[in-house]
C-alpha cells in the first residue's frame, strides 16, 4: 500500500530525514514514533504530497509520489500536526469545502452527515471552527481527512490537546477506521501506540531505530529477564546466597522496606530461570520471600533506550 | 479550483473587508461622479482613469489575505495536499478577487446609465474604456496575489502589493526623464500607460495582449513562489 524506499530529506546539510525504508501493508495501523524532532511530521509531510523528498521514492496505492502527485493525493486523507481549519467557516461549510476539493462527488452530502456522525461533530456543524474547542477541532481536522473516503490516513498527532476521555473515543474510532484504511500514526505517546498499532517504527534523529510489533519490541530488548523480589532476613547474608545460584547475573539492593525487609533488583540470564531456586535457597536459610514479580520491559524503556546516547545519561 | 473559488468568493463576503472596500470605492466614484453633474460633462471616461487610480489603493488589500493567510493558519497543507494543482490555487484566489473587482465595476454602471438618462450618449469608448478598466484591475490583482505568496503577514503583503503597484504608475514618469532603452524596459512595467489608450477609446489588441502576458507572469511567479517554498522548507 506504502512503499518507502531510501527516502531522504536535506536541509542545507542537515539531513531531517536519513535514508528511511519501510512499507505498510493494506489495512495495517503503523505507528510512528519518536522524541520531538525526530523527523516524524517531515516524513509524513513527504508521503502526502506537501514537500517533496531530496531523494528516495515513495509509493502510494502504486504511484509514485513526484511522478503522480494527484493520483496519490486522491488515496491519501491528511490530518498534519495543526489541523489545517479555516476559523471563519462553520463546520459544515469546512467539510462541504474539503468535500469540493477532494472530489467527494455526489455522493458528499450524505458522506458529510455520516462523518459528523461518527467523529461525533453533528452537534456543532452549524457553530464557527474558531469557536470550538482544541478536542472539537481536532475533530473536525480528522473529518477533514476522512471525507475523501481515503484508501490511506496518516495522522499527525491525533489526540494531541483532548482530555482522556476523548483520547479513549479517538482511539477506539482509529482502531475502528483500521478495518477499512491503512493508517499511519505518529505520536510520542507510547501507551496510545502500543494500544492501537499492529506495528511501530521507531525513529531518533531522521533515521529508523527499530521496526517491529510493539510486543516483538518487548521481547526483543529483554535481553535479561529482571526481577524485583523483597526478602525478609539481612542483607549481606541473602546477597552472598543470591550470588551463589547459577544464573543471576547481578542483583543490588533497591530500598529498605518496613522491618528487616529489602527490596532488590536482580538479573538473570535469558534463559535460566532463577525462580525456583531463589526460592529453595531462600526457604533453607529461612527469610520468607514476601514478593518476587519479573520485569518486563516497558515500551517506555525500549524507547528511551533507543533513542538517548549513552553520553546523554551520563551527563 | 472551483472549490477554491468558492470557498474565496465567500470568506471574501463573510469578512468585513469586501463590505468597506466596495463601499470605499463607490463612494470615491460617487464623488468623481459629482464633477460630471455639477460641470454637466456628459462622458464617463475620465472618470473611470481618476478610478484606476483608487485601484492602486483598493487591490493591495483585497489580495493580501489570498496567500498569506493559508500559510499563516497552516491551511495551505491541505490544498497541497489535495488533488489540485498549485496553478489550479493560484487561479482560484485569482479568479475570486477578479470577481470581487467585477462586483464593484458592476454598481459602478449605474453612473453612465443616469448620464444617459440625462440626454448622454452610450458610446463605444465607454466599453473600451470599461474593458481597459477591467484588465488594468485584474493586472494589479495579479502583483497583489504575488505579493501575498511572499509573505505570511497580510500587512507585509498588502505593503509589498502597494509599493509595486505604486512604482508601476510612477514609472512613466521616470521613464520620460531617462530615455533610450532603458525608457523601454520601464515602460514595459507601465500598466496605466496602457490604460490610456483605452480611456481614448482606441480599441486595439496589443494593450489586450499586454495586460494577459503581464497577469499570466505574475501568476506563473506566483506558482513559483509556491512550489520553491515547497521545495525548500522545513
Amino acid at each position: 500500500m506504502i512503499e518507502i524506499q531510501n527516502l531522504t530529506k536535506s536541509y542545507g546539510r542537515i539531513k531531517a530525514v536519513n535514508n528511511l525504508n519501510f512499507t505498510v501493508e493494506k489495512g495495517e495501523i503503523l505507528g510512528f514514533l519518536g522524541p520531538n524532532g525526530a523527523g516524524k511530521s517531515t516524513t509524513m509531510n513527504i508521503i502526502t504530497g506537501y514537500i517533496p523528498p531530496s531523494q528516495g521514492t515513495v509509493k502510494v496505492c502504486g504511484f509514485d509520489i513526484l511522478e503522480n502527485p494527484n493520483e496519490v493525493k486522491k488515496h491519501i486523507g491528511y490530518l498534519p500536526e495543526l489541523p489545517p481549519l479555516y476559523l471563519d467557516m462553520t463546520v459544515k461549510d469546512y467539510l462541504d469545502f474539503a468535500g469540493d476539493l477532494k472530489m467527494a462527488g455526489k455522493s458528499k452530502r450524505s458522506r458529510i452527515a455520516d462523518i459528523m456522525e461518527l467523529v461525533k461533530i453533528a452537534d456543532v456543524k452549524d457553530r464557527l471552527i474558531k469557536n470550538l474547542s482544541k478536542g472539537y477541532k481536532q475533530r473536525v481536522g480528522l473529518a477533514q481527512a476522512l471525507i475523501g473516503n481515503p484508501d490511506v490516513l496518516i495522522l499527525d498527532e491525533p489526540t494531541v490537546g483532548l482530555d482522556p476521555k476523548q483520547i479513549i473515543e479517538i482511539r477506539r474510532l482509529i482502531k475502528a477506521l483500521g478495518e477499512e484504511h491503512t493508517i499511519i500514526l505518529s505520536s510520542h505517546i507510547l501507551p496510545e501506540v502500543s494500544a492501537v498499532c499492529e506495528r511501530v517504527v521507531i525513529i531518533n534523529k531522521g533515521e529508523i531505530a527499530a521496526i517491529d510489533t510493539p510486543q516483538n519490541l518487548s521481547k526483543g530488548f529483554d535481553a535479561a529477564a529482571r526481577l524485583s523480589l523483597t526478602v525478609e532476613g539481612p542483607k549481606d547474608t541473602v546477597l552472598a546466597r543470591i550470588r551463589e545460584i547459577p544464573g543471576v547475573k547481578y542483583i543490588e539492593p533497591h530500598m529498605e522496606k518496613t522491618g528487616a525487609a529489602v527490596n532488590y533488583v536482580m538479573e538473570s540470564e535469558r534463559d535460566v530461570d532463577v525462580r525456583r531456586p531463589l526460592f529453595f535457597a531462600m526457604a533453607e536459610l529461612g527469610y520468607p520471600i514476601l514478593e518476587l514479580k519479573s520485569m518486563d520491559m516497558s515500551l517506555e524503556d525500549i524507547f528511551l533506550q533507543l533513542t538517548t546516547d549513552e553520553k546523554e545519561v551520563e551527563q | 479550483m472551483h472549490a477554491i473559488f468558492k470557498r474565496e468568493v465567500k470568506a471574501y463576503f463573510y469578512s468585513p473587508i469586501a463590505y468597506v472596500l466596495t463601499g470605499l470605492f463607490i463612494f470615491i466614484s460617487s464623488i468623481f461622479f459629482l464633477q460630471n453633474l455639477f460641470g454637466q460633462i456628459g462622458t464617463f471616461n475620465d472618470n473611470l482613469s481618476s478610478m484606476a487610480l483608487v485601484l492602486l489603493f483598493i487591490i493591495p488589500i483585497l489580495t493580501m489575505r489570498a496567500l498569506a493567510e493559508e500559510r499563516k493558519n497552516g491551511t495551505e497543507v491541505l490544498l497541497v495536499t489535495s488533488p489540485v494543482s498549485v496553478w489550479g490555487i493560484v487561479m482560484g484566489k485569482f479568479l475570486a478577487a477578479l470577481f470581487m473587482l467585477l462586483v464593484m465595476v458592476v454598481i459602478t454602471f449605474i453612473y453612465p446609465l443616469i448620464l444617459v438618462a440625462f440626454g448622454g450618449a452610450l458610446t463605444v469608448q465607454l466599453v473600451g474604456g470599461y474593458i481597459g478598466f477591467i484588465l488594468m484591475g485584474a493586472s494589479c490583482i495579479a502583483v497583489g496575489i504575488f505579493a501575498s505568496s511572499l509573505t505570511e503577514n497580510q500587512v507585509v503583503a498588502a505593503v509589498i502589493g502597494f509599493i509595486s503597484l505604486l512604482t508601476m504608475w510612477l514609472i512613466d514618469f521616470i521613464a520620460n526623464f531617462s530615455g533610450g532603452l532603458f525608457a523601454q524596459i520601464l515602460q514595459w512595467f507601465s500598466i496605466i500607460s496602457r490604460y490610456n489608450d483605452f480611456s481614448r477609446g482606441i480599441l486595439s489588441l496589443s494593450p489586450v495582449v499586454y495586460y494577459l502576458s503581464f497577469i499570466g507572469v505574475f501568476l506563473f511567479l506566483t506558482v513559483r513562489v509556491i512550489e520553491k517554498r515547497r521545495w525548500s522548507q522545513g
